[in-house]
């Protein structure tokens, strides 16, 4: 047997131990080194207070009387954990935007930052949690017993005591590394460590347990396997009820409870740590769980193992002999009470003080003594008082009730209670319908009817009477019963409790939501939690600027910060507006910045209460939402018109593009015309100069002089042509020719030209079609101008068209106010690749020394027919070169 | 107040991330489903207790949600800095 002493010394140890890791921890993290101190890791380890000597002791004990019962407790966070997208992920994100504190504070801080809901919610924390604290010290108390069976009387002492001296012990650690800071973005890193440590602790303790138990005192899974089908516990039966319930209950406690939402919300660094406890936890919950049914089995079959199954972890090694690892098993159901305990009195001293203490102090103080007092040192204190007591209270609970009660039913006690902020803060994160009004009517009728019908008829019979109302009802009563509420009997307490306070709870909060309507801050946090992802950096305002002076501000953050954090806020804060110094200006972004950073201190309901004193009362109303909302909606309409400004531009960037291309390519083709112009010069020059060089010369006879003559005269026309031809393009393409515009006949037009066209000589037979009544159209256009296109192209036609008999139809098909002129030859066209360039200037097809001409032509008919407000286009597909002349009834004078 | 229509359809790796938070939403129900099917067992009536098989079920389903979990949650936090979709946490209109 462990001398009593020994155990003292070891725990005295371990305790000392854990006081060291945890002040490095602290300096560490001081010190900025502490990184480690966030990963993944510690964080998943650190939720492991879900697991308190309740799951230590407790689970076994359960397993020995309910069966696989016990499980459910692990499987609804383990649902919870799994579904963390959905839930925690949100739930995390607005702890961190809100500098949420507490489970009190998001509930108050969502519905409009209420310090009545944050009370109410307190008060239940605090009734539900002392006697689960109560539970830790009767079972830390229990396992001394244990081994202090043997020991003498002036030894052991008393159990009261000795939970006593657990619970200074615990209180002195908690106050030490628990309210060193106020800020609780400053996370307890000494404790969270501690925490950790403590969790490697239990859950090794718990597997060595069950591997002494599966191997050394059976042979294996195998026979553990046949032991659990032999063993009385199977022989329990599953209760539907119950089984749903419980896996509710504990899904619910995972996200309800103070300390685990301390752990889980207000530690948490960022969302990795959370991505990896999602599976890391279940899996330390799974380990947890693995050995439970074993060491009951085995314990209940064991003769040594003593009555008392919530004991067997101990009492199993002890009756073995083993007493190192009865001494781990020890350990390890102190760590799972003291790092509960640590966590719960940290979780509730800081609801207490930042929802009960310091909103009672802010009222009594006198409304002229503003801020008077240190309010930082005034918060610590409070805290460290809260610690205390609420350790004291545990104690007296234990004390009083003797620790009597099976060590599951106290916690699923606790959890039903805790269970009860549930519909509020789902309520909260997913529903902007939800009200303070909604959420307090839930809040109360769920808390009393839990206090009614679980809590109270726990304790036996606390109050004279009680026995009566039990059996009959108050005043007699009947569908009053507290264990069979509106007269439905035969349900286990615990789900009869479970199924009216959940469901009147949501129903008084749905019900009072949609009746009531929710003031603008309401509103404004409402939207701030449900949309948390929608409107990150977005965030509305809920101040007024300009009505606070900043020196007030500061002097006020000053006590709540300390001076040096509030000085560097401030500063920062000045820089960022671009002034320098200690004083920013008071605008609303930054009464909302302060106020956030001080509901980090002492919660959201306070932090806004001193801030409107300190602002005079200008928090936001009706219309300053509706115009911020404004603000928000023009904001939009200016984006938008940014980007369609934006499109606009990118659609004239896209035109300058391609005019620069146009521009280039047109620079090319300007350079291509010179070299052409010059070789088109040059041509007939060359011939003039040489043949009148030859006439120069003496011994020519008449016949020759007339046959040189004439070459030269030939090609001077040539020249003469050409030089035509091109002034009137570049009269054309400049814009300065004068059109002599005049009423006049198509036909008689195409007449002159046909007549021109045909006094040329041709080698072939040469007709043309013509369609006489078509032609009588009259219009308003220049006719020598509209007859110089005809001209080209009949002119065109007898050069290019390769038919043996050249025929050229022209047709015409007048129009309401345009009209279509197609000259069509019978030669074999122009090919396809080339019909793209021949209205450009010197282009020609085919054979050009056959042609003649210097490729102008169309290029002047596409000139002229543009300044008569029509168009020339080939026409493909009509047997022959063709092409169509549209033109309208009347040129506009002023073209 | 009209707001800019996010995007019809998405790129396929935005459209794999979208069906992964999907299946991280699915999970816990799947999971719930799996865990409450004891309520449909009746061991009072088969010839010998089923306690031990009812366990071993019980924790294969455990295990198997672990692993789940440990696989989405892996992909799901990739790309954490990446800008959450428009219509991030809502179920948008994407793909």
């Amino acid at each position: 047997m462990v001398p009593f002493n020994t155990l003292v010394l070891v725990c005295i140890g371990y305790v000392a131990f854990l006081f060291v890791l945890a002040f490095l921890a602290e300096r560490s993290a001081a010190r900025g080194a502490g990184r480690w101190l966030r990963s993944p890791v510690v964080y998943t380890l650190s939720l492991s207070v879900y697991c308190t000597a309740w799951t230590f002791y407790g689970a076994v004990g359960y397993a020995a009387r309910s069966g696989l019962e016990f499980i459910t407790i692990y499987l609804g966070p383990t649902l919870v954990m799994a579904g963390w997208w959905l839930v925690l992920r949100k739930l995390v994100r607005i702890g961190k935007a809100q500098r949420i504190t507490s489970v009190a504070d998001l509930v108050s801080a969502r519905y409009g930052k209420s310090n009545l809901i944050a009370g109410i919610v307190t008060l239940c924390a605090v009734v539900a949690s002392t006697p689960y604290i109560a539970l830790q010290l009767q079972s830390v108390t229990l396992a001394f017993s244990v081994f202090a069976a043997e020991a003498p009387e002036a030894v052991r002492g008393d159990a009261r005591e000795t939970a006593l001296w657990v619970a200074a012990g615990l209180a002195l650690f908690t106050i030490l590394f628990g309210t060193r800071n106020l800020d609780a973005d400053e996370r307890h890193h000494g404790v969270v460590l501690a925490i950790a440590v403590e969790a490697v602790v239990k859950l090794f303790a718990l597997i060595a347990v069950g591997v002494f138990v599966v191997w050394g005192l059976s042979a294996g899974p195998a026979e553990i396997h046949a032991r659990i089908m032999a063993s009385p516990v199977s022989e329990w039966r599953l209760d539907p009820g119950r089984w749903v319930a419980l896996t509710f209950l504990a899904g619910a406690a995972i996200l309800c409870l103070p300390r685990m939402f301390q752990v889980m919300v207000v530690e948490n660094a960022d969302e990795r740590q959370l991505a990896t406890a999602s599976w890391a936890f279940p899996l330390y919950l799974f380990l947890i769980s693995l050995f439970v049914m074993p060491i009951a089995v085995v314990g209940l079959a064991h003769p040594g193992a003593g009555g008392n199954p919530d004991m067997f972890v101990l009492t199993l090694p002890l009756a073995e002999g083993r007493e190192g690892l009865a001494m781990l098993a020890f350990l390890g159901g102190f760590s799972a009470a003291t790092s509960m305990v640590i966590v719960e009195a940290i979780a509730l001293a800081t609801m207490v003080s930042n929802h009960l203490v310091l909103p009672i102090w802010l009222r009594l103080r006198p409304a002229g003594h503003r801020m008077g007092e240190d309010v930082r040192r005034i918060v610590l204190s409070a805290r460290r008082i809260s610690i205390a007591a609420i350790l004291a209270l545990g104690w007296l609970y234990y004390a009083l009730s003797g620790g009597g009660a099976a060590l599951a039913a106290i916690g699923l006690i606790a959890f039903v209670g805790v269970a009860q902020f549930l519909p509020a803060i789902l309520g909260g994160l997913f529903w902007r319908g939800a009200t303070r009004s909604g959420a307090a009517a839930g809040l109360v009728v769920g808390i009393a009817i839990w206090l009614y019908s679980l809590f109270l008829p726990s304790f036996g019979v606390p109050l004279p009477g009680w026995a009566g109302v039990m059996a009959e009802g108050p005043l007699g009563i009947g569908w009053l019963r507290p264990q069979a509420l509106f007269g439905i009997e035969g349900l286990d307490p615990l789900v009869h409790a479970v199924f009216w306070s959940i469901s009147l709870n949501t129903l008084a909060f749905v019900g009072f939501s949609l009746i009531t309507f929710p003031a603008p801050m309401e509103r404004l946090q409402g939207a701030e939690f449900v949309e948390v992802f929608e409107r990150e950096g977005q965030g509305l305002r809920g101040w007024r600027g300009g009505a606070a002076e900043a020196e007030d501000l500061l002097a006020m953050a000053q006590r709540i910060l300390g001076p040096e954090e509030a000085q560097v806020l401030f500063q920062q804060a000045a820089a960022e507006q671009g002034t320098g110094g200690f004083l920013p200006e008071v605008t609303a972004e930054f009464l909302e910045r302060l106020e956030r950073r001080l509901a980090g201190a002492v919660g959201s309901a306070t932090a806004h209460a001193m801030i409107a004193q300190a602002a005079g009362g200008q928090a936001v109303s009706v219309d300053d939402l509706m115009a911020v909302a404004n603000e928000a909606a023009q904001i939009m309409e200016y984006s938008q018109k940014l980007e369609a400004q934006s499109e606009e531009l990118q659609r004239t960037a896209r035109q300058l593009r391609e005019a620069n291309r146009k521009l280039t390519e047109l620079s090319v083709q300007k350079d291509a015309f010179l070299s052409q112009i010059s070789h088109e010069l040059r041509t007939p020059m060359t011939s003039i100069r040489a043949f009148s060089e030859i006439l120069r010369d003496e011994g020519l006879d008449d016949a020759d002089r007339v046959r040189f003559a004439t070459v030269i005269y030939d090609e001077a026309v040539r020249l003469t042509r050409l030089l035509d031809d091109l002034l009137d393009l570049s009269v054309l393409e400049n814009g300065t020719v004068q059109m002599n515009l005049r009423e006049t006949d198509l036909s008689e037009i195409i007449g002159r030209a046909v007549a021109t066209a045909s006094a040329a000589a041709g080698t072939r037979p040469f007709r043309i079609l013509r369609d006489p009544e078509a032609e009588k159209v009259a219009l308003v256009t220049d006719p020598d101008r509209l007859a110089q296109v005809f001209i080209n192209l009949i002119t065109n036609a007898r050069k290019y068209c390769d038919a043996p008999v050249q025929e050229v139809r022209i047709a015409v098909r007048p129009g309401r106010d345009r009209l279509v002129v197609d000259v069509i030859d019978n030669g074999s066209g122009i090919p396809r690749d080339s019909q793209a360039i021949i209205f450009e200037k010197f282009a020609r097809v085919g054979d050009t020394t056959k042609a003649g001409g210097a490729g102008l032509g169309l290029a002047i008919c596409r000139e002229i027919m543009e300044k008569l407000g029509g168009s020339i286009a080939y026409l493909p597909g009509q047997g022959g070169a063709a092409f169509r002349l549209t033109l309208p009834r009347a040129v506009a004078r002023a073209a | 107040m009209t707001r800019a229509r996010p995007p019809l359809f998405l790129e396929r790796d935005d459209y794999r991330r979208r069906r992964i938070m999907d299946a991280a939403r699915i999970l816990p129900v799947l999971g719930a489903v799996l865990l409450l099917l004891p309520l449909l067992w009746e061991p009072q009536q088969t010839p010998a207790p089923d306690t031990a098989a009812g366990g071993l079920y019980l924790f294969a389903v455990w295990g198997l949600l672990i692993l789940a979990a440990a696989l989405l949650s892996r992909r799901l936090i990739e790309r954490p800095a990446a800008p959450a979709p428009p219509t991030a946490g809502r179920e948008g209109p994407g793909a």
